[in-house]
């Protein structure tokens, strides 16, 4: 089995809001391999809450229903699909903008949408009414250190040759 | 949730230590607003010492929080923050409803 990917893992899980915790802890165990900072961890939980949050609340409106969560590492990239089944966003870019909301009387802020594309480094959604809504984030994880290290090693090589 | 009234300033603590989401917040709220009916406050403080993480659930509930507060005549107030969420109340401008006092100290 070869896939373009170094690794990936699939999620399936009711549109129980419980789960907003399993989501983001979820994905937070499995991006750690990237050795991300504790702000980066971070900003991938709360995107990831954000969206689980909306497939329930919008997506199935509280109703039963599957949510897919499916996370890619491609070199120091992750790629992060949740998805539903629900019944789809009418206008995605009105959606999309800060302090929007559909549903005021559940005293939400209408920052989801914001919150996820500041924290991430892309993210994209598309939404068929109807049929469902899927959001694709990515968000690179940099390696300061590492890179740092690579430095130091390379000079020490080449420090070894001349001397 | 801990709550903690003081008598002397009329000023009721919330002193939340749950992770705040969708799924959290309409337990805290409805803690919240019973108390803050029992003893009508001038004032109220919500303790972030113990959040470790914050979603936007949390500005919507801290909104309406205020929104009670400010019918009720009296002030609402935000202490302790970590970076990661002080991160998302400035990028939702609610600290411009809102304030944060520094070096407060904890409730417990």
């Amino acid at each position: 089995m070869k896939s373009l990917y170094e690794n990936e893992m699939k999620l399936e899980f009711y549109s129980k809001s419980n789960n907003e915790a399993f989501a983001r802890i979820s994905v937070a165990a499995f991006v750690s391999q990237l050795d991300p900072t504790i702000e980066e961890l971070a900003d991938i939980k709360t995107a990831v809450s954000e969206a689980v949050t909306n497939c329930i609340i919008h997506g199935y409106e509280d109703e039963e229903g599957i949510i897919s969560l499916n996370c890619k590492i491609f070199a120091n990239t992750i790629v992060i699909e949740i998805s539903d089944e629900g019944k789809g966003i009418e206008n995605v870019d009105m959606a999309k903008e800060p302090l929007y909301t559909s549903k005021p009387d559940l005293e939400r802020s209408g920052m989801g949408f914001t919150i996820m594309e500041s924290f991430m480094d892309d993210v994209k959604i598309e939404s068929i009414l109807g049929l469902g809504t899927k959001v694709t984030m990515k968000k690179i994880i940099k390696k300061q250190e590492s890179k740092e290290g690579n430095e130091k090693l390379q000079t020490k090589i080449f420090s070894s040759f001349r001397g | 949730m801990n709550t903690k009234y003081e008598e002397k300033d009329k000023q009721l603590f919330f002193e939340i230590t749950e992770e705040i989401d969708h799924h959290t917040t309409e337990k805290i709220r409805r803690k919240m607003d019973n108390e803050i009916q029992r003893y009508m406050p001038k004032r109220i403080i919500f303790d972030f010492n113990k959040v470790t993480f914050m979603d936007s659930a949390g500005i919507g509930m801290l909104i309406g929080r205020y929104k009670m507060m400010k019918m009720l005549g009296g002030t609402s107030e935000i202490i302790n923050v970590k970076p990661s969420i002080k991160k998302i109340f400035e990028m939702c401008g609610l600290l411009k409803i809102i304030p944060i006092r520094n070096n407060a100290k904890n409730i417990s």
